[in-house]
């Protein structure tokens, strides 16, 4: 199998406050990888730096076959094949829900007109949006946009998509719409990193689950870890009510 | 106190101020036009050029904006005469004016961009997006969306200082009127009903402005049905 992701001992910092403190760690294809943690663990910032949104200070991060240590890496076509949801949902405001979803695909030249129309949709439908087509963000509930933005991501064909925390400014009920369309995009096969608070649906979905901490990859396992911590600091996490 | 108004005279001049005003319509649709694209571009070089370009902006915002425009019609006009480039007093006006209104309509412009949250232009980016489609789809129409109210009153403002062009033998509207008033001494119906047109135009102007907006930012008519 071959790894989408490749941390090798990476650093980064923020000014002079060292964030990621040398992490390792891959992410196959095809297989969903669940980051947890304390909140300034480094996960965020992790996420961000696989589609170069951060750039590292030191060692090496491989994504896609791009080398993103180096300096001249080509992040617009890295970002072709890596797509992020943010926990903000970020929707443009001022076009429609379909326009939301091909403009990407229309302006990189990855679909015409036409196909793109077609892209948007398989994606609405695929979150279950369809009939949304022409609404503005505005008049979607929280859950609904964060489906869109999924939408957006999915219209580009990534080969990755990141998550961070993207359920945390949704209410229960629109938290378990947005985990249903995120657990049926997990059985599609598409490759994920997930950033997440919810304990049981990392457990339940993903394949590989991360516990970072202080800037390391402190344990990893898959879902039985949380019965079984083998550090005190994720047996602290993991009792403190999450 | 025995002055008898009199507005019967004006019929005999009313193509006077029919040429008057249809000249000050086109000084403003033209100057309104340009100097938007022009301020536009220049508010893009203000947030995203380089520290040359950046500076270069600001100081031509600032020239302009501490100025008076009658200073910079005359400059202009009779500079350009000097430099041997006869481009004809309406053409000195549109080019004034662009230029006049172009540096209101960056700041404003500016500002819109400026305010614009980060996670806009983020998200773009992550999609793929070039630099100049970030601005070009995502960050200047909900810029301008954002500044609109401000730039219609530029706008207006820039359509009643057409009349300052009357300065350069340009035969606006208010240049119509003075001429009438040199030849009837009825300054003041004359005036009146010159007040009275700038009134109207400035209205039409603002429904005008009106009726783009509801083409152009189609979610607005979700909130406001006509
Ligand atoms: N843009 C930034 N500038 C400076 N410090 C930052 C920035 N982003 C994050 N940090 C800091 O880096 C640390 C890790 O943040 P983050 O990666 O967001 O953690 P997490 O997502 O696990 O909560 C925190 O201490 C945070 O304050
Ligand atoms: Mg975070």
């Amino acid at each position: 199998m071959t790894a989408l992701v490749t941390f090798k001992d990476v650093h980064k910092s923020y000014g002079t406050l060292p964030v990621l403190k040398g992490v390792s760690l891959t992410v196959p294809e095809g297989r969903v990888v669940a980051l947890i943690g304390r909140s300034g663990s480094g996960k965020s910032t992790a996420l961000r730096c696989i589609n170069g949104l951060e750039t590292i200070q030191s060692g090496t991060l491989e994504v896609c076959g791009r080398k993103l240590h180096e300096a001249n890496c080509d992040l617009r076509h890295l970002r072709m094949e890596v797509g992020i949801v943010f926990q903000s949902y970020n929707l443009f405001p001022h076009l429609t829900v379909e326009q939301n979803v091909t403009l990407a695909p229309r302006l990189t030249g990855k679909a015409s007109q036409a196909e793109a129309h077609e892209i948007a949709r398989k994606v609405l439908e695929q979150v279950g949006l369809a009939e949304k087509a022409k609404a503005y963000p505005e008049q979607l509930s929280g859950g609904q946009q964060q489906r869109v933005a999924i939408a957006r991501s999915l219209a580009m064909q990534p080969r990755v998509i990141l998550f961070d925390e993207v359920t945390s400014a949704l209410d229960p009920e629109l938290t378990a719409e947005v985990l249903k369309t995120i657990e049926q995009l997990a059985q599609s096969g598409m490759t994920m990193v997930l950033v997440t608070h919810e304990m049981s649906f990392a457990r339940r979905v993903a394949d590989e689950i991360i516990f970072m901490h202080q800037g390391v990859v402190w344990e990893t396992g898959d879902g039985s870890m949380f019965d079984n911590p083998q550090t005190p600091e994720l047996r602290q996490f993991v009792g403190s009510g999450l | 106190m025995s002055y008898q108004f009199d507005f019967s005279f004006l019929y005999d001049y009313w193509p006077d101020l029919l040429a008057g005003m249809r000249l000050t319509i086109g000084l403003s649709v033209l100057s309104i036009l340009f100097g938007f694209i022009f301020g536009s571009a220049c508010a893009i070089a203000r947030v995203h050029g380089g520290k040359t370009l950046r500076t270069i902006v600001g100081c031509y915002v600032d020239l302009v904006r501490n100025t008076p425009l009658v200073v910079q019609a005359f400059w202009l006009f009779f500079g350009m005469a000097s430099m041997g480039l006869k481009i004809g007093a309406f053409w000195a006006a549109i080019i004034t004016l662009v230029i006049n209104v172009g540096a209101y309509t960056t700041e404003i412009i500016r500002a819109g961009l400026e305010s614009i949250p980060r996670g806009q232009k983020e998200a773009a980016d992550c999609l793929a997006l070039r630099r100049w489609q970030v601005i070009l789809y995502i960050e200047l129409p909900q810029a301008v969306e954002r500044v609109y109210p401000a730039l219609v009153s530029q706008f207006i403002l820039m359509m009643l200082a057409t009349s300052i062009m009357s300065q350069i033998s340009v035969e606006e509207l208010t240049g119509a009127a003075y001429g009438i008033q040199s030849m009837t001494f009825r300054g003041f119906e004359v005036y009146v009903v010159v007040a009275v047109i700038y009134l109207v135009l400035s209205w039409l102007t603002r429904t005008m402005f009106e009726v783009i907006a509801r083409i152009a930012f189609t979610r607005r008519r979700l909130r406001t049905p006509l």
